[in-house]
């Protein structure tokens, strides 16, 4: 770890101010920021700390919920709101990491948690172009059992690792920023990207830019909804497949749907091709089927992470039905 | 080797071979062992009873000073740069940057460390136990991936961890094998374990097997399993003048101490190793390269050092169990006897270190057959030396061997509890020699009995529970009882009514210290809160290696020939005026703070009358153990019968364990409260060997890829389910106290019941380990 300087911000505009003109970082709960600058991973000389920033969880006008940035993950999974009307993004989140860990991290900084591929977080060893743009990537023909099946390029097979932003990604969540350019908001599957021939960046932020909001929309048919995560020990490991999903189920018809993938993309995997497939068809079995080998056709495997493919077509499938069981 | 130690070996070995011959035929009253120990009758004491740790409130309260916590003043911190290639010399080595950084003391590499020997390798002497026998950061050359090349001293772990990060290093590669299939290539040598050929054939295992009307012929393997004690590997060292002095966490001190002192040319009073608190060992906590790098940069230094290795580095430099291809073929007549077992195959190693993992050992006791062929074969690889990890042997080959009985039972349509039992030896069937204690039907009925084995169904894949299938599986477990020789206790008895029994050996968290105690006031008579055990100190005498599940069998006789000395002296200071006049010390035993006539114990006088009479407020005793003969003249092992139930999901074949019993028999159990933990232990280590544990040793370039908890999987709370221990409690009439080490034993076995429940659960043989979802998909 390198030697860097530490200062609160007391407000968002106060942390603009700190972290302009700097090879700065804000810092949220720490949880992964400060594993990547001990693996010196990163090097940041100064840590913007905006944990004092809003961690209000609040309803707003249009039924949904808006919920600071510095609201601790733990905080968000048992919000009871969170719970009863979104309990895929509940179950996300306790998917998610271990109990003290929760109680640290923050929404915002769970946005952007980095790939926990092995080469990216070995820079005495590995060539990774994540880490360093143009310098190869080991995982290509390594270990890369839970890497990319979907939007991967020969520059990055990474996957992204958060749980929450798989529920996210499914809800229509929306991300609101501040920067040097005054605020906006865009949608979350926007935040974050393909890995292209730019692996090195994560999300469309542009630089300095501060996350201080997510919002969810009402979508009230995700009252009926799921999270399932499939991984290689009961708890504390980063998913192989997640599926969150909700369905909107009228007279045996599926009339609304949304779907997102974890573990199989560099960013959290909006299933748009499986929800157009399901709009408007019958809850059965074989139209989640074709759902899910719709979303998953054009998957690619590499040579550790063929398995990948057909445990997420099951999974989704198994989710689907679950949730289509429990209308009837 | 000079001539004059080539002569010596010679002739120990000729002894050696004359002992192995004799030894077996000897009357039992004559090797150690073949008069019962006392303490097995004694029915009433300590022994037996569950006894909470002593020293578990200082760990509690974070008051035991581990090795990287003991305080010295003006210390030094270090941190290691590691090697990035697997094999070729260092061509550029740039620690200006380091040097400059802020709080650095010194930065040490092979251009300015001091000169010293190579550590002797293990085994190459009896107190050697050196990883490897490659010189310690004295030139460029690069052996493994993950070899330290520097070592940066500075005032703070802060300013020495980033100070390493400035280190860099360029290299001239050179060709290197870090995969299988190029170490294959390059042609398997014969396995050699403590030096004897790991190598045995009876009759023509082959010819029988191919007659043989059921047979099972397949190739398992296991992946290499790096160590994760909970304490990281860490010492604290200064130099005293000319004496080095290292707080370690360590198995061996007594050893060790030898072995540095081999590496700096000291005499051996002049290295002090202390090691009162081992944060958890299996095997790991021994001499690697950090305590001599840290010693020299100490040195170097003049300040004493605080060497406490990351994660990252224990997976660098503390080597781990190296992996196993292996062959079982079984070939069984039609009622089920066995015919031929076949056990051979492969095991990894390195071109510099002598540790090729003996995993036909269990196999060489396990059931009776006609005929036998058993082999380990090693190929090398450049990688970090592999060495000893909990049941080293046993754990993977029963793996191999336990899952091809299954597959055998389900082949001849026998229950594989029966199969197992039908095969049961009378003698070892390879010795021949008769067992010392072996109850392992009964552990196996006990068991079956308690789990509720009858109510497997022997189809596989045909129990349900929604998405679930559901699976029983069941193993045999098995390891030696160990008693190694050079073990000693010194016991002070004072007048009030205490003793102090200091013994070489060593606390890794299991209750050895407690068990000790509890052993040393049931044979002394005193209670025992008047016993103080000393331990974890080189400066004691003998050595005591906390190895082989050894401990508590070496304990034991060191402190029976220790007490009897006591005894012989206190008689002697007795004199004509006591009760006990004219007695010998065989007529006598200790009890409640007296010597007593064995058959009259009217005739008594206490330890404090002895000594006031004699005017002396303590006397000393110190002794060596009788030679460990039992272990040549009986077949000497614990056994376990392993039983679980698991549950596969029929969608995503993720697998939860749902519950697993061990029944055990090994001797009798002295404190059941830290026995049954370990044996919990060890089968939890189990189920991370069956269905998580694997090193991800990037073939290409050697290097380690996962080296941390996070992606290293072993079981979390969640994975580890209801596990039920019930022991035979039998004591081995040939063992002192009638006990055995059960530090090992509880992995083995566990992988392959595992994997056998697996299969009956979906049909599914998996005979590579880990048995993770993929694999069943």
């Amino acid at each position: 770890m390198n030697p860097f300087s530490y200062v609160r911000a007391v407000d968002s505009a106060d942390a603009l101010r700190q972290r302009a003109g700097h090879a700065a970082a804000y810092l949220g709960g720490g949880t992964n920021l400060v594993d990547l600058m001990r693996e010196t991973v990163a090097r940041p000389e100064k840590l913007v700390d905006v944990t004092g920033l809003s961690s209000a969880i609040t309803q707003s006008d249009d039924g949904g919920l808006l919920i600071g940035a510095a609201a601790r993950n733990t905080a968000l999974a048992e919000h009871r709101v969170v719970r009863t009307r979104y309990p895929m993004l509940a179950r996300a989140i306790l998917a998610g990491a271990s109990g003290q860990i929760r109680n640290m991290a923050t929404v915002g900084g769970n946005l952007l948690q980095r790939t926990r591929c092995a080469y990216f977080y070995d820079t005495d060893g590995s060539h990774c172009n994540k880490r360093r743009p143009a310098s190869g990537c080991d995982a290509l023909e390594g270990f890369n059992r839970n890497h990319a099946i979907l939007g991967a390029s020969p520059a990055c097979v990474a996957t992204h690792p958060s749980d929450m932003c798989v529920a996210l990604a499914a809800l229509d969540a929306t991300v609101h920023v501040e920067g040097k350019g005054g605020a906006r908001t865009l949608p979350f599957i926007d935040l974050h990207r393909l890995p292209g021939d730019h692996p090195d960046i994560d999300t469309t932020l542009e630089q300095g830019e501060l996350i201080t909001a997510i919002a969810l929309p009402p979508l009230t048919f995700a009252s009926r909804s799921n999270y399932r995560k499939v991984r290689d020990r009961s708890s504390y490991a980063f998913a192989l497949i997640s599926v969150a999903a909700a369905l909107k189920i009228e007279g045996g018809h599926i009339s609304d749907a949304r779907i997102a993938l974890g573990g199989v993309a560099h960013k959290p995997w909006r299933a748009f091709k499986a929800e157009a497939a399901l709009q408007g068809h019958e809850a059965t079995e074989p139209v989640f089927r074709a759902a899910a080998m719709a979303e998953l056709a054009d998957a690619q495997s590499l040579s550790r992470n063929g398995f990948k493919i057909e445990l997420a077509t099951r999974t989704l499938i198994a989710t689907l039905a679950d949730l289509a069981g429990g209308a009837s | 080797m000079s001539i004059i130690d080539s002569a010596k070996s010679a002739a120990q070995t000729l002894v050696q071979g004359a002992m192995s011959k004799l030894v077996p035929l000897a009357p039992d009253s004559w090797i150690p062992g073949g008069v019962p120990d006392p303490l097995i009758a004694r029915k009433h004491g300590l022994i037996g009873t569950p006894v909470s740790r002593l020293d578990g409130p200082l760990k509690v309260q974070g008051r035991a000073r581990f090795s990287a916590e003991v305080d010295a003043a003006d210390i030094a911190y270090a941190a290691l740069v590691h090697a990035a290639v697997p094999r070729g010399r260092i061509a550029t080595l740039d620690t200006a940057a380091a040097r400059a950084a802020p709080g650095v003391i010194l930065v040490m590499t092979h251009e300015n460390a001091p000169r010293m020997n190579a550590p002797a390798l293990f085994g190459s002497s009896p107190t050697a136990v050196g990883p490897a026998d490659l010189p310690v950061m004295q030139d460029d050359r690069i052996h493994w991936n993950g070899q330290p090349i520097a070592i940066v001293l500075a005032e703070t772990q802060e300013q020495a961890d980033h100070a390493r990060s400035l280190v860099v290093a360029t290299y001239s590669i050179e060709p290197s094998i870090t995969s299988l299939k190029a170490a294959k290539d390059a042609g398997p040598k014969p396995g050699l374990f403590m030096g004897e050929p790991l190598l045995t054939q009876i009759g023509d295992a082959e010819a029988f097997l191919s007659a043989a009307p059921y047979k099972i012929d397949h190739l398992y393997r296991t992946p290499r399993h790096n160590h994760n004690p909970i304490e990281l590997h860490g010492a604290t060292i200064w130099w005293d003048g000319d004496t080095l002095v290292i707080h370690d966490a360590t198995q061996m001190v007594t050893a060790q101490g030898l072995t540095i002192a081999g590496v700096f040319d000291l005499k051996p009073e002049q290295v002090h190793i202390l090691s009162p608190y081992v944060g958890g060992g299996f095997g790991s906590k021994g001499l690697w390269v950090h305590q001599i790098i840290g010693a020299a940069a100490a040195k170097l230094a003049g300040r004493p050092v605080r060497i406490a290795l990351s994660r990252e580095g224990v997976y660098r430099i503390v080597g781990g169990r190296t992996l196993t291809e292996q062959r079982v073929a079984i070939g069984a007549q039609a009622d089920g006897c066995f015919t031929s077992i076949i056990h051979s195959g492969i095991a990894a190693m390195t071109p510099h270190n002598n540790m090729p993992e003996p995993f036909i050992l269990g196999t060489k006791v396990g059931y009776g057959a006609d005929s036998f062929k058993l082999s380990v074969e090693t190929v090398e690889m450049d990688m970090v030396a592999n060495t000893f990890m909990r049941a080293p042997g046993e754990a993977v080959g029963t793996f191999a061997l336990e899952c091809a009985i299954d597959e055998l039972a389900a082949e001849i349509g026998m229950d594989p509890v029966d199969l197992r039992i039908l095969n049961e030896p009378v003698k070892d069937p390879i010795s021949g020699l008769p067992f010392s204690s072996r109850h392992i039907v009964e552990a196996w009925r006990r068991g079956a009995e308690r789990f509720g084995w009858s109510e497997r169904i022997t189809t596989p894949g045909t129990r349900r529970e929604g998405e679930w299938l559901i699976g029983m599986g069941c193993a045999t477990g098995t390891y030696p009882y160990y008693r190694m020789p050079g073990a000693a206790a010194r016991i002070t008895l004072t007048r009030n009514g205490t003793a102090t029994v200091e013994i070489a050996a060593h606390e890794m968290g299991m209750g050895t210290s407690t068990t000790t105690a509890i052993v040393a006031a049931e044979r002394l008579g005193l209670p025992m809160d008047k016993i103080d055990v000393r331990y974890g100190d080189s400066t004691i005498p003998g050595a005591i290696m906390a190895g082989g599940s050894q401990q508590t069998a070496a304990i034991g006789g060191a402190v029976i020939a220790a007490h009897n000395a006591l005894v012989a002296q206190l008689l002697k200071m007795a004199g004509n005026d006591s009760p006990l006049a004219g007695l010998t010390s065989a007529e006598v035993g200790s009890e409640d703070g007296a010597l007593v006539k064995l058959d009259d114990p009217t005739r008594r006088e206490s330890y404090a009358s002895i000594l006031n009479r004699a005017q002396m407020d303590s006397i000393v005793a110190s002794e060596e153990a009788s030679q460990p003969l039992e272990m040549m003249h009986w077949s000497m092992h614990s056994h376990s019968a392993i039983f679980c139930e698991i549950a596969v999901n029929s969608i995503t074949a993720e697998t939860r364990v749902r519950r697993i019993l061990g029944s055990f028999d090994c001797g009798r159990i002295l404190n059941p409260k830290t026995a049954r933990s370990q044996f919990r232990g060890g089968m939890i280590m189990g189920l991370g060997m069956a269905l998580m544990e694997e090193t991800q040793f990037d073939e290409r370039n050697g290097r380690i890829m996962n080296p941390s908890l996070s992606e290293y999987h072993i079981p979390v709370h969640l994975d580890v389910p209801d596990i039920d221990v019930i022991w035979t409690d039998i004591a081995d009439p040939h063992t002192p106290m009638g006990a055995h080490g059960i530090g090992e034993i509880g992995i083995t076995g566990t992988a392959a019941a595992v994997a056998n429940a697996v299969y009956n659960a979906t049909g599914k043989r998996v005979r590579d380990l880990p048995i993770t979802l993929d694999k069943l998909l």
